[in-house]
């Protein structure tokens, strides 16, 4: 496989490769020498075209740990403001001669277009709404390694998910691994086209009983309008993870979200910092697995 | 004649030899190293692990002490990813004491050309700065690419690059043996 764009190009075996060498890599994170020589000499660019603190340094993170040689294409200082078409950006990165370009865009299909016009070896760090199939899988590993496995494993997804690339990787991964997907939130915020086996709540206390993870997702105000929601002052009083809610799931239950967080709109301060969240486990975990990606995308000839 | 050449497998080794071989490397690493004392055996991912743990309970045999024994992985530290048509697997890297000081004996169960040895010895490394690394291998086969010789030799066995070795132990596969195959060209 040359390229990760999209959880549905992977199959379940890919999946589970890529949790069980992001083992390995979690070990090498906790080592004192956390660098090892795997990638020595690739080239990786960073191409966001997007505002990302977390997930570019998680990569850029990632990236160094394997000894690769990277740089940050950032938008607002290249030549992007200037009028260049996406296709000659790329090509001139090409030049440069990277291995590996992991790109965040606003537009959904960006990255999928770039690696089928590139030979280098392309991640999806974030399309507009439709996927950020890192994310998933680092969530993934964070549940595997927290409640042992997928069978039977009841995950709710709270919040802005219409908005969210990370709920529509996060929900292919997850009924891939086998667990059982619900969605809650608002009508307006919910997806209208779901794969089979996914349960719609509307009700939040519904929803969340007898879960074994609670995902909330950050209410995404950079991608909507007006209208969405009267306040966030009634989101959270309908939508918002407090601690009497988090009793409804089962008493072992995660809180996960994938970050940045907006403490008071969908989630409650002291759920965010409570024994059951894992949200800082959730950043560590991110390096590890894609570090397993940029070393499994490197690994076998016909990758060239 | 068939149409193809069937495999050939002859058995080098048996059960009681593999037993007496890791018996007397276990004696004259003892001797080497004048005891026991900052002995740490580091088995290489997969068959090393299994020599090494031997050793060590052959050790623990001969002088009553239990040695440490570790194990590393070196998918990370070699130098042909990307080159290879099946998909890496990095398995687990366990080195449970600080090598800082130690003496390291180094197990793996085939020397060939000396490049998993070359990455061992990088992987080793970064944990730390043993006093001495030595190597113990079950198999020597020959063609090394690497200025790397063996402190420990199980058997030396002389084979062409046409020929594979295959030890089989028996925590994975049903008997202890050591079989050298032909490969199909």
């Amino acid at each position: 496989m040359k390229d990760l764009v999209s959880i549905k190009d992977i199959r379940k075996e890919d999946i589970e490769l890529v949790l069980s060498t992001a083992m390995s890599f979690r070990d090498v994170l906790k080592r004192d020498i956390k660098k090892v020589p795997a990638l020595r000499g690739k080239t990786v660019v960073n191409l966001f075209f997007e505002p990302s603190t977390r997930t570019r340094t998680s990569f850029e993170l990632a990236e160094k740990r394997l000894s690769t040689d990277v740089f940050n294409f950032s938008v607002p200082t290249s030549s992007v403001v200037k009028g260049e078409s996406l296709l000659d950006t790329i090509r001139t990165i090409q030049s440069y001669g990277a291995d590996y370009i992991v790109i965040r865009h606003s537009s959904s299909g960006v990255p999928h277009f770039i690696a089928n016009n590139v030979s280098a070896s392309v991640i999806n760090a974030g399309d507009g709404i439709n996927e950020h199939p890192t994310q998933a899988l680092l969530d993934a590993f964070t549940m595997q390694e927290k409640k042992g496995g997928f069978k039977g494993l009841d995950v709710a997804i709270v919040g802005d998910i219409i908005h969210s690339r990370v709920a529509r990787s996060n929900i292919q991964c997850l009924l891939m691994l086998g667990a059982n997907v619900r969605l809650i939130g608002p009508p307006t915020l919910l997806p209208y086209h779901m794969p089979e086996g996914v349960r719609f709540f509307y009700n939040m206390d519904e929803g969340l009983k007898d879960v074994d993870v609670v995902m909330m997702l950050r209410i995404q105000s950079e991608r909507m309008g007006k209208g969405f929601f009267p306040s966030t002052r009634e989101y959270f009083k309908l939508w918002g993870l407090t601690s009497d809610r988090l009793r409804l799931a089962k008493p072992d239950a995660i809180v996960m979200h994938p970050g940045p967080m907006n403490r008071g709109i969908e989630i409650a301060s002291d759920v965010a910092d409570c024994p059951q969240s894992v949200i800082l486990e959730q950043v560590v975990n991110g390096i590890a697995v894609r570090m397993a990606v940029l070393y499994l995308l490197g690994g076998t000839k016909e990758n060239g | 004649m068939p149409e193809m050449a069937p495999k050939m497998t002859k058995e080098l080794l048996n059960k009681k030899d593999i037993e007496r071989i890791i018996s007397r490397m276990a004696h004259e690493v003892i001797e080497k190293n004048k005891g026991t004392e900052d002995l740490c055996l580091i088995g290489i991912q997969r068959g090393g692990v299994h020599i090494a743990k031997r050793l060590s309970s052959k050790i623990r045999d001969i002088e009553n002490v239990d040695i440490t024994v570790g194990s590393l992985d070196i998918s990370l530290y070699r130098d042909d990813l990307g080159m290879r048509r099946d998909q890496p697997v990095v398995r687990k890297t366990d080195i449970p004491c600080d090598i800082t000081g130690r003496k390291i004996v180094l197990v793996d169960d085939v020397l060939f050309t000396g490049r998993s040895i070359r990455a061992a010895l990088d992987a080793l490394m970064d944990f730390g700065r043993p006093a001495v690394i030595q190597l113990a291998v079950l198999i020597d086969r020959g063609h090394r690419e690497l200025p790397i010789r063996a402190d420990y030799v199980g058997k030396n066995i002389p084979t062409s690059m046409a020929e594979k070795i295959e030890v089989q132990l028996s925590e994975e596969s049903v008997e202890d043996r050591v079989v050298i195959v032909e490969e199909e060209i």
